[in-house]
């Protein structure tokens, strides 16, 4: 007999999901889906507000990575206002952003992940945590802990507050960086530093365990897109997007991220929140891409900092010049860490960092404004359409984990079919099913805006997958 | 030389001079009673009901900010009761209109916030209205978000007593009442506003904002200029 196993909740992610894998009546997996089943809707409650009031409306989407919202939002209504916010502004800006990308990538690794790969995707849930990472091996969790902490007290010395802090405002920032603030976040770099490189040579010996796993983890061709900037390199701010296909082959390079319409699609299923998009070149559901620090890495030509361009050289020796298998976005965000660290400090020690001039203001010149960025699971879009009066009559968000959709998607799939064999269920598969989501690091509060009917559809499967009898509303 | 009138507020002895009211009393004696249309400066109206104190041998509650003193009167401006008289009314005008203090322009910067703070509002009970608002943004310097406003008529006021525009009014009735700017066209068409801004000052809540000011953004610094412009008009017979 056919059935149906549900993952109701995914753990260990930023959201609320399920999962349901397909079985035909030879137990063998016809189908699997990530449902995202939480709803935000930001897209319409911002509808009526005044553009100024967008930085901090969308910050809070989320409390794990406000600052990305802040980012992407404030650009875009830089766009709206049609001012370039000071180049100290853009800075500190930077600063913010990449201190966002340390700690939320750390969360990720060191807190989320960090427990299937010290103990394996069989071991106990009881002692495949957190705390059981601080009992197994204290210097690990120590280390995420503390790169966690310092990412977010650079939040709050230059934004205000640790979650949603206020300082990223339309035109630049709204308050300067002191001398003494600036030596405080430098003083912490070393042992930022040490920390991750501490993790990459751990997870690099580790990795090896994991080589059969990372075959099926998400392996799969698909393309890739990342902003990089005027030398091909990693930019986490602007720049320009660059999507290349699985074998390295640029599908579009120096994109102005304003003309991302023009380059994305954006597809509803029924049955679930999160909007799927797509290559609008290869159509849907073809034009599959990953984002996030795997894209990150792929795409760029070099990191643009030297101990990270140094470990990504022995990434692209270890796993090849395009990563295929989405098990290779631990490494990859860790590489992403440490550059961002790196860069942190080189932005630090420019030379006109303690600017006072940190803020454009202008008013409403322009009814449409777009901004892109890097968050740390990806690039990040926030497009907003305002009256004259500069109240919001319309907003789009391509969040992140929109872009991964279809790829986690069907990384469920590739798993839970090498797991699943015959009748039987092979040990650990709902284990696997889960973590291959958390490669992604998806962030499902962030990604689901979307307004329309409740999504809900009841299929009636043959064994031979033929819909027998559908409803929906 | 006017008359003196000793009285009690709260059991301490107090005096004042005829044609002055309770408040102005308990605020010369240090005796705080919350209060969010009173504004040293312009004249008091009564509007927010948060002043309401107890009279010895007066069966009903009465506004301090409006009751004149008298001659050995008993005021009650502390207790249990007005305590949870003055919460309520605080968390009527919250839910009355939409009040979102974490995105709000005057986040810690806000009289609201701070009474709900100080009289110990830590969840409404009242079910909320969600009214649909409208914002004018059509000032060039400033905007009104409707939404966040508690009718305490300060901007009616200061307009007229101090700029002398008489811009600001009210308009329609209950829960439909509305500030409104000249006879209720976009404040960005007004003939009267003279773009002074005392109106934004004075404005206790984010309801009236400094257009390009973000979240918490919004504090009103510029506020003592109203005790000597009222000291000005008084000299001046105005």
């Amino acid at each position: 007999m056919s059935r149906t196993i549900v993952i109701d909740p995914v753990t260990r992610i930023e959201g609320h999901s399920k999962i349901t894998i397909q079985l035909d009546d030879r137990g063998e997996v016809v189908d699997a889906r990530f449902h995202v089943t939480q709803f935000r809707g930001f897209e319409r409650i911002t509808q009526g507000r005044p553009v100024h009031e967008m930085p901090a409306l969308m910050a809070r989407i989320c409390g794990i990575c406000p600052v990305s919202h802040l980012i992407a939002s404030a650009k875009a209504v830089d766009d709206i206002l049609a001012v370039e916010p000071p180049p100290t502004g853009v800075d500190l800006r930077r600063i913010i952003n990449l201190g966002q990308i340390v700690q939320s990538n750390s969360l990720s690794f060191f807190h989320l992940s960090s427990p299937d790969l010290l103990f394996g995707f069989d071991a106990d849930p009881a002692v495949r945590n957190i705390l059981g990472v601080a009992r197994q091996n204290p210097q690990l969790a120590k280390d995420g802990i503390g790169l966690r902490k310092w990412g977010q007290q650079i939040i709050e010395w230059l934004g205000g507050k640790r979650i949603h802090p206020e300082g990223i405002v339309p035109g630049g920032m709204a308050t300067p960086l002191t001398a003494e603030v600036r030596d405080r976040i430098l003083a912490g770099v070393p042992e930022a530093i040490a920390a991750v490189e501490r993790a990459i040579a751990w997870y690099k010996t580790d990795m090896l365990r994991w080589e059969d796993e990372a075959a099926t983890f998400g392996n799969f061709r698909s393309a890739f897109m990342s902003l990089v900037d005027r030398e091909g390199n990693v930019d986490h701010y602007g720049g320009w997007l660059r999507v290349i296909d699985a074998d390295g082959k640029y599908l579009a390079d120096r994109v102005d991220p304003k003309l991302f319409n023009d380059y994305i699609g954006e597809a509803v299923e029924p049955w679930s929140y999160l909007k799927s998009t797509y290559w609008k070149a290869m159509g849907y559901p073809d034009g599959i891409y990953r984002v996030g620090p795997l894209a990150r890495v792929n795409v760029a030509e070099r990191m643009g900092t030297p101990r990270a361009d140094e470990e990504l050289e022995k990434f692209r020796w270890r796993v090849g010049r395009v990563a295929g298998s989405s098990f290779h976005y631990h490494y990859a965000r860790l590489i992403d860490t440490l550059h961002s660290v790196e860069k942190i400090e080189e932005l630090l020690r420019g030379p006109d960092i303690l600017s006072k001039h940190v803020r454009s203001t202008a008013g409403i010149n322009r009814n449409e404004g777009i901004g892109v960025s890097e968050a740390p699971r990806g690039t990040l879009m926030h497009h907003y359409k305002v009256d004259d009066d500069g109240i919001v009559l319309w907003a789009n968000l391509i969040i992140a984990t929109g872009h991964n959709n279809m790829a986690m998607n069907r990384s469920v799939l590739q798993v839970a079919r090498r797991h699943v064999k015959g009748e039987t269920i092979a040990e650990g598969m709902l284990n696997r099913v889960e973590a291959v989501i958390r490669c992604y690091d998806p962030c499902l509060s962030c990604s689901t805006h979307a307004l329309g009917q409740m999504a809900l559809q009841i299929q009636l499967l043959a064994p031979d997958g033929k819909v027998l009898d559908e409803l929906s509303r | 030389m006017s008359t003196v009138f000793t009285f009690r507020i709260d059991g301490k002895d107090v005096a004042g001079s005829e044609g002055q009211t309770v408040m102005e009393v308990a605020e010369e004696n240090g005796i705080d009673i919350p209060a969010l249309c009173h504004l040293e400066g312009i004249h008091d109206r009564g509007a927010c009901r948060l002043c309401m104190v107890e009279i010895a041998g007066s069966p009903k509650l009465a506004a301090a900010c409006m009751t004149k003193i008298t001659e050995g009167m008993d005021v009650t401006a502390h207790s249990e009761l007005l305590l949870e008289y003055r919460r309520t009314v605080t968390e009527m005008m919250f839910v009355e209109r939409n009040h979102v203090c974490a995105v709000c322009v005057a986040n810690n910067h806000c009289e609201l916030q701070d009474t709900a703070e100080e009289l110990g509002l830590t969840h409404f009970d009242l079910p909320r209205i969600s009214p649909k608002v409208d914002i004018d943004a059509s000032h060039r310097l400033f905007a009104i978000d409707h939404n966040r406003c508690i009718l305490c008529l300060r901007c009616v006021r200061v307009c007229d007593e101090i700029e002398g525009a008489h811009t600001w009014d009210i308009m329609h009735r209950g829960l439909e009442t509305r500030v409104q700017t000249d006879m209720g066209i976009p404040w960005g068409e007004s003939t009267t506003c003279t773009s002074c801004g005392k109106c934004v000052q004075v404005c206790p809540t984010g309801a009236l904002f400094e257009k390009g000011r973000a979240v918490a953004r919004g504090s009103k610094t510029r506020r003592p200029f109203l005790p000597w412009m009222k000291v000005v008009a008084e000299e001046r017979g105005l």
